[in-house]
């Protein structure tokens, strides 16, 4: 109440005195790291750093850039975007063994953008903005064109401050085939207020967040309430990064882990322009007499909060505060497995998905796609959303639905057929999901044979159907309370929850690998010859025929080599020719 | 299934009246001593016609490929039904219902404009219109024909429109039938090529094989003003062999027409051979897909040679009948016994 009351105040005070003059805004910087233990004994680690710019970016005005990224601010102005979300990923995160993930992203670069309702021609920015992202992330984000980007109607609604939803707004691209690596994240880490340098940045080493087995970066910016009365806007820029760290060596079972072991980096000092650096380390157990972990040094305080439909304790490190380093200059949280963790602790998560090609030979294919909804007794909704590339046309009298057996028509079916070379298909459903039930969605498909220079130069490798997105409201199995959004923990404020009883999901399936017949790259040339001959042969045998009258044959003199012959002959004495 | 037996009958009324007038003709010509004295055997009896009309009807409907689109359900047992009732309507001799039937063919796949050339040949021979240029009534019954052409397909394409609500399906009907975007392969010659060609000439080279469907018209219109039927049939075959999708059902067409020329058999060349090839590339198109497809031991190339092949196979066998034709008439003509100046037996050649 009195932070929002000074905060206005102060407001109201630049307000007057920048008469003329663009207002500076206020930002500040939280930095979270968030160590959650798996079920299979791996660890993931999640990086977040909110950015909160209390201004709005001028159009055409310069602005004064502090903590908030000057690229990333121009770029927002420049073209009119309202929401971005771009994330880059290597991996897939399998959420049956590793349970339900925080923020999941697809394999490969993702980028979805609402635009603001004053941008005239939606096409040309988002042509432009892929090509500016591609710039600064140094990723092959221009390869985002018409027939890889689509406008879904019902999967991806605004996570940020939102007084219309005019989905033509939307867009959204998938490169399955993006590879992620050092020079991605290099430029990543410099849009951080401290850089590498201080806070929770300096874990961030690539040789070791490479080594693992799930890696995602991302960015998302969108504007958010500056109070709880909402009468302003600020501009939220989280940056996330997720490591998945596992077990290399099979049958050692589970490994002890710290700060060091993961990054090769302990801690020294939290950022000093962040107002918040605090570590959580997820050290929930199924029993309360039964600790899982035990976590080194000991923490300040324990947290407990609804994460997901469950209830997570959390033990906290905060930085910022100064008792932390007053035993050793470093900070190197070790965790310790208590005992063995046995099976019936993993829990199968609520909704998971997975998605194969089925079908033999290369001229046609079955996408099937099966999800799993594991709670005992309630069903709820899920929004499947496809895009397949053109070259694979799709039959969509071909769909089928079955759950348990029985067909499950969905309540609600966008479907944008493809355009060869233009755009892909678009299909979008609202699919019931009965309680622990498996739904299985088939759609067949025909390949089509491309023109030589479209193929990539591996073709052989096969070309990649982005994955599926399901978008769900999970029911939890806690009931969550009202919590406040600038303090608790990571992504439980990402997406706003309406009520307390589920919690919004987003999962990706795999992403598939298709091979399309190929013409030989070896044969232009040749083609085109013996192509022209077989027409050649026609003209010719047709002219022939067309402009040549019969006439009986005149007995020739003959030519030079008869009359040879027969002065020969003549010489021998024998008959002439 | 349907519509192959309506194109077998429409085939078959229609060879009926055209023997009736084929021997009406020829008639007139040998009281007219056009012919020469000793080609008695080359004249066509009733008898020997008699059957004709039944054996295309049968060649239509027994034919392999006829058998093969009809499993498929393709549409070109449509197409094919149109041509054959236009070609019966014309050759009844009604101008009208041929501008009809050819403006749905044309309307269903564009290239059926060019048998509006043969038709009208056929139309004036029976209204006894000579084709000269300066003649009044030949410009006037062909500005006839044409607006009743015209006319008909406009009518068509504003019916679709109204039922569309939008220009769109010209683009998308026609452009695609010329423009050839889509390269699954056929029995044709187009998809491997625009499969490997380089993108620079593309529209070059999509124009020059659209074009070379067309301009044959005009030349075998001046070199067959006398036969426009056989000038019918000559069009529909180049149609089938050049048009940017050809299906077999197309070659089955114009292979249904073979017994109306069964009398050109003594003059055939290479039928033989070319019968072997056809027969033998229609029975490795599938295995070597399959080789190419399924069991990945093929590549494209393999089946490209067969369509290459095919296609050879199909043109020569279209040139051979042409020449046949040709020569029959020479010896019709000249006699059939030739001798040269000194007596010896006489080689004809094209020169």
């Amino acid at each position: 109440m009195l932070a929002a009351a000074a905060l206005l105040l102060q407001l109201l005070l630049l307000g007057a005195a920048g008469a003329g003059r663009p207002p500076a805004g206020r930002d500040a910087l939280r930095e979270e790291l968030l160590l959650s233990p798996l079920p299979a004994g791996g660890l993931a680690a999640t990086f977040q750093f909110r950015t909160r710019w209390d201004s709005a970016p001028q159009r055409g005005a310069v602005s004064h850039y502090r903590l908030f990224p000057k690229a990333l601010g121009q770029l927002v102005s420049a073209q009119g975007v309202r929401e971005l979300h771009l994330a880059l990923t290597q991996g897939f995160w399998r959420t049956r063994a590793w349970g339900q993930p925080p923020l999941q992203a697809p394999a490969g670069a993702e980028l979805w953008v609402w635009f603001q309702d004053t941008v005239a021609d939606v096409d040309k920015a988002w042509k432009e903005l892929s090509n500016i992202l591609s710039g600064i992330f140094c990723a092959s984000l221009n390869f985002i064109d018409s027939t890889n980007t689509v406008t879904p109607t019902a999967s991806f609604k605004p996570l940020g401050l939102a007084n219309g939803t005019d989905h033509h707004l939307l867009r959204y691209a998938v490169l399955p085939r993006e590879i992620v690596c050092t020079e991605n994240l290099t430029p990543w880490k410099k849009l951080l207020p401290c850089g590498s340098k201080a806070g929770l940045a300096v874990l961030l080493k690539a040789e070791r967040l490479f080594h693992s087995s799930y890696h995602s970066q991302a960015v998302h910016i969108r504007p958010i309430c500056r109070d709880a009365s909402c009468l302003a806007i600020s501009w939220e820029l989280r940056q996330t990064l997720t490591v998945v760290f596992e077990t290399f060596s099979s049958g050692q079972g589970k490994k002890d882990w710290s700060l060091f072991k993961m990054f090769s980096r302990t801690l020294t000092e939290a950022c000093p322009l962040a107002s918040q650096s605090k570590i959580y380390v997820d050290i929930s157990a199924k029993d309360k007499e039964k600790e899982l972990l035990e976590v080194t040094p000991s923490p300040a305080s324990v947290h407990e909060a609804i994460v997901q439909g469950e209830k997570r304790t959390y033990a906290v490190y905060d930085l910022l505060s100064p008792s932390l380093f007053n035993t050793s200059r470093s900070l190197n949280v070790q965790l310790k497995w208590k005992r063995p963790q046995d099976s019936s602790e993993l829990s199968t998560p609520v909704l998971h998905a997975q998605r194969y090609v089925s079908g033999y030979g290369l001229q046609t294919g079955e996408i099937s796609t099966l999800i799993y909804n594991t709670h005992p007794y309630r069903a709820f909704p899920v929004i499947l959303l496809e895009t397949v590339p053109w070259y694979l046309r799709l039959y969509v009298h071909t769909l089928t639905i079955i759950t348990k057996g029985k067909e499950n028509k969905p309540s609600y079916i966008h479907y944008q057929p493809a355009q060869d070379r233009r755009r892909p298909h678009l299909l979008e459903m609202l699919i019931q999901l009965p309680a622990n039930s498996v739904t299985k969605i088939t759609i067949q498909f025909e390949r089509a044979l491309l023109k030589w220079t479209e193929y990539t130069p591996d073709p052989n490798h096969g070309f990649y159907v982005s994955p599926s997105v399901l978008s769900a409201l999970v029911p939890s199995v806690v009931a969550m309370k009202e919590v406040d959004m600038e303090q608790s923990p990571l992504f439980t404020s990402l997406f706003p929850s309406s009520d307390g009883s589920s919690y919004f999901v987003r999962l990706y399936t795999e992403p598939l690998l298709v091979n399309l017949p190929t013409p030989d790259f070896s044969m232009p040339y040749n083609v085109i010859c013996l192509t022209c001959t077989v027409v050649a042969v026609c003209y010719g045998s047709f002219y022939n025929l067309l402009t040549r009258t019969f006439h009986v044959e005149e007995p020739s003199r003959g030519g030079l080599a008869k009359r040879l012959a027969n002065i020969i002959r003549k010489f021998r004495g024998v008959p002439p020719l | 299934m349907i519509t192959d037996v309506l194109t077998a009958i429409a085939l078959y009324l229609a060879i009926q009246d055209f023997n009736k007038v084929v021997f009406k003709k020829q008639k007139l010509l040998i009281e007219l001593d056009k012919y020469a004295p000793d080609v008695a055997e080359l004249i066509r009896t009733p008898m020997e016609m008699h059957y004709i009309p039944l054996k295309v009807a049968l060649f239509y409907l027994l034919n392999p490929y006829t058998v093969m689109s009809c499993v498929a359900k393709s549409t070109c047992t449509i197409n094919n039904t149109v041509i054959a009732f236009f070609i019966l309507a014309t050759i009844k001799g009604s101008a009208f219902l041929s501008a009809v039937f050819l403006a749905l063919a044309t309307y269903q796949s564009l290239y059926p404009l060019t048998l509006f050339a043969p038709a009208l040949l056929y139309l004036l021979q029976r209204q006894f219109i000579p084709v000269k240029l300066k003649s009044k009534s030949f410009w006037l019954y062909t500005m006839q024909y044409a607006a009743l052409y015209l006319c008909s397909l406009v009518v068509i394409i504003c019916l679709s429109f109204f039922l569309l609500n939008s220009w769109d399906f010209i683009p998308s009907v026609y452009g695609f039938i010329l423009s050839v975007p889509d390269l699954t392969p056929n029995i044709g010659l187009f998809w491997y090529f625009f499969a490997e060609m380089f993108e620079h000439f593309s529209l070059f080279f999509v124009c020059v094989f659209q074009i070379n469907v067309f301009f044959y018209t005009i030349p075998l219109a001046v070199k067959l003003k006398e036969h426009p039927v056989f000038f019918m049939f000559i069009q529909i075959a180049i149609i089938s062999i050049f048009k940017s999708y050809p299906t077999v059902g197309d070659i089955a067409l114009y292979m249904a027409f073979l017994p109306v020329w069964s009398h050109l058999y003594r003059f055939l060349r290479n039928i033989f051979i070319l019968s072997c090839v056809l027969i033998v590339c229609s029975l490795l198109f599938p295995v070597l897909w399959h080789l190419w497809i399924y069991a990945g031991s093929a590549n494209s190339n393999f089946y490209y040679a067969i369509t290459l092949t095919f296609n050879i196979g199909q043109i020569l066998l279209i040139s051979d009948y042409f020449y046949a034709f040709l020569r029959r008439e020479y010896y019709l003509t000249h006699g059939l016994y030739l001798t040269r100046q000194d007596g010896t037996e006489a080689m004809l050649v094209l020169k």
